[in-house]
């Protein structure tokens, strides 16, 4: 993977809003075929980026390029890129058919060109059958599939996706991931992805970015993000974590890596609060001194354990911030 | 037979409730539609002496009679003329600032959408006088310009507030949607914007249509006697015809609305008109 292709540069990228919001001196590479996450809170620019990728804000200062080329002059229609948003993506007064042919028929496409490609972009997304459908008659997730495909059939040379899955019920959200990471890999697409939510984010990207106030915290793969986080606010966004505060430091340490062990080789002495079965692991928390630790055990060790004991916590890695 | 019509008889059968609630839209019924089967009704009287409720002869002489007359004939053109231009140049006019009010955010906004308000909130005959002075000047009197002016000046508040809370309702990622797919700003507004807007902007044109074929007041004194129009006429006819005409020509007046609000239907309710009016 060492001679992998920029897809896209963002060059010391600003937009600044009116009211002193935004982002600033933005920079970042985006390889082909590799699907990036800009992960964060609302509110952190996340999608003011993905906005300016599309075309749809425009920038302060700096560049965007896509296979080399400056995109920054171009209005949406002319860029390379194409959009899925969270909602209202397609239009309720043409049927499926129409919504998907809408972009071809620009371009002039002929007739039986046109059909081919509708029929196998439905395919793609499993909603072979629904061309003479209204929107209107198609849930929310199958809206998406079709917005979806009608982004893929422009072929585009970067697809953005702003929080497309988060107006969704949990279990087609799930579904959904699957199924884009599927046409993904099939189609070797780059895919700049916009979410608040970091567990799809880690289900879904080859590297995430995690941002906060405008800012890049970290950029990286999921494993290293989650292994190795840069900062005190990225360990606290992805995944489990429990922070105790030691000689004026912080101690970062995950439920998993907090093993059981008698009181004498401890790291940190405490008392079983409360024991939770969840399925194939067990969820405890112990009392040390003021700060609540959480651990993941399994069950044989979890067996042993009563409320109230007396237990010793050595943590196996942990970080300080 | 008729036994079964007393009303003790008729009130045990319903029960207390239901024919209380008969008696009241027995009451609405007449009072709402009496008028309108009268009207019907005369139409269709060859002679029709007041105090008896059935006419005398039936027959179809005042409708000869109406369509004969040169004048009453001239006047139905001349009203769909009017009605017609009057929509079209208030489509023209009004649909981009229906647009811009519901799309750009600018200062005044409110002020402006309450502006078209302030005709409709004097007396009409005032400001028909004071714009009298100023057509006298321009040469607008007993024009048909001048009269489409008066006639437009009554419709913008519908012809605005309508589609503006129509184009309104459209997404706005649902343009961006087409512009990225390849879809400049003009193209995006005709294929997209306008279609979804439609129905808003139907009930808008419709009763833009409507106010025009009805309007008289303002015909009247704007348009001196050169420009004649059904309605202005209606108040010669009514003074110095029989009452049959006048019903003849009412039915004539009618046909319009009717048809046009049954072709309509699925567009006109409360709901639509409500919402043109929602302020934000």
């Amino acid at each position: 993977m060492s001679e992998r292709n920029v897809k896209l540069e963002i060059r010391d990228m600003s937009k600044k809003y009116g009211n002193g919001d935004g982002v600033e001196h933005i920079n970042l590479k985006i390889y082909e075929g590799e699907i990036i996450t800009l992960l964060g809170p609302s509110g952190c620019g996340k999608s003011t980026i993905l906005r300016t990728l599309g075309g749809f804000l425009d920038t302060t200062s700096g560049d965007i390029l896509i296979d080399g080329k400056s995109i920054i002059g171009l209005p949406p229609e002319k860029r390379p890129t194409a959009m899925v948003f969270q909602s209202y993506n397609l239009w309720p007064h043409m049927t499926v058919y129409e919504n998907l042919a809408f972009g071809l028929k620009l371009r002039k496409r002929s007739r039986a060109e046109i059909d081919a490609s509708v029929q196998e972009h439905l395919a793609l997304v499993s909603m072979s059958g629904t061309e003479k459908k209204y929107p209107g008659q198609l849930s929310g997730g199958q809206q998406q599939r079709i917005a979806i495909a009608r982004s893929l059939m422009l072929q585009p040379a970067v697809l953005l996706l702003d929080e497309p899955f988060s107006a969704l019920d949990a279990k087609i959200r799930q579904q959904m991931r699957e199924e884009l990471k599927r046409i993904q890999s099939e189609l070797q697409i780059t895919v700049v992805f916009v979410t608040h939510d970091q567990e799809e984010a880690m289900a879904l990207s080859h590297r995430i970015v995690v941002m906060n106030k405008g800012v890049f915290e970290q950029v990286g793969s999921p494993t290293e993000i989650y292994d190795n986080p840069a900062s005190k606010y990225v360990a606290s966004f992805i995944g489990e974590m429990n922070f105790i505060d030691k000689e004026g430091k912080t101690l970062a340490v995950r439920p998993e890596d907090v093993a059981i062990v008698p009181e004498g080789e401890a790291d940190v002495n405490g008392t079983v609060r409360m024991i939770m079965v969840l399925g194939h692991y067990v969820e405890v928390h112990v009392q040390c001194g003021e700060a609540v630790v959480k651990c993941f055990l399994d069950r044989e060790v979890s067996d042993r354990l009563d409320l109230g004991d007396k237990i010793g916590l050595k943590f196996e890695k942990y970080h300080m911030f | 037979m008729f036994k079964y019509l007393n009303p003790r008889r008729f009130y045990h059968a319903v029960g207390k409730k239901n024919f209380w609630e008969f008696i009241v839209l027995a009451a609405f019924l007449l009072f709402f539609y009496g008028p309108l089967l009268n009207m019907f009704m005369l139409a269709f009287a060859d002679i029709y002496e007041s105090p008896a409720v059935i006419p005398q002869e039936w027959g179809l002489k005042w409708w000869d009679f109406v369509l004969q007359q040169k004048s009453l004939r001239s006047s139905i053109v001349q009203s769909y003329m009017v009605a017609i231009i009057t929509t079209i140049c208030s489509m023209v006019l009004c649909i981009p600032a229906a647009y811009s009010i519901a799309r750009f955010k600018f200062p005044g906004r409110k002020l402006f959408m309450l502006s078209f308000l302030l005709t409709n909130a004097f007396p009409k005959l005032g400001i028909y006088t004071s714009i009298a002075i100023l057509f006298y000047r321009y040469n607008l009197m007993g024009s048909l310009p001048g009269v489409v002016i008066i006639h437009m000046i009554n419709s913008m508040m519908f012809m605005v507030w309508l589609p503006a809370s129509a184009f309104r309702s459209v997404h706005r990622q649902q343009e961006e949607a087409a512009r990225d797919v390849g879809a400049g700003p003009i193209r995006t507004f005709f294929k997209v914007t306008l279609p979804m807007a439609t129905p808003g902007i139907a009930v808008a044109t419709l009763y833009t249509f409507l106010g025009s074929m009805e309007e008289a007041q303002g015909t009247m004194l704007v348009g001196l006697a050169r420009i004649k129009t059904m309605p202005v006429e209606m108040y010669g006819i009514i003074l110095d015809y029989p009452g049959q005409a006048g019903a003849v020509f009412s039915i004539l007046l009618l046909i319009p609305s009717i048809v046009l609000i049954f072709a309509m239907r699925k567009y006109i309710g409360p709901e639509a008109i409500a919402g043109g009016f929602k302020m934000k």
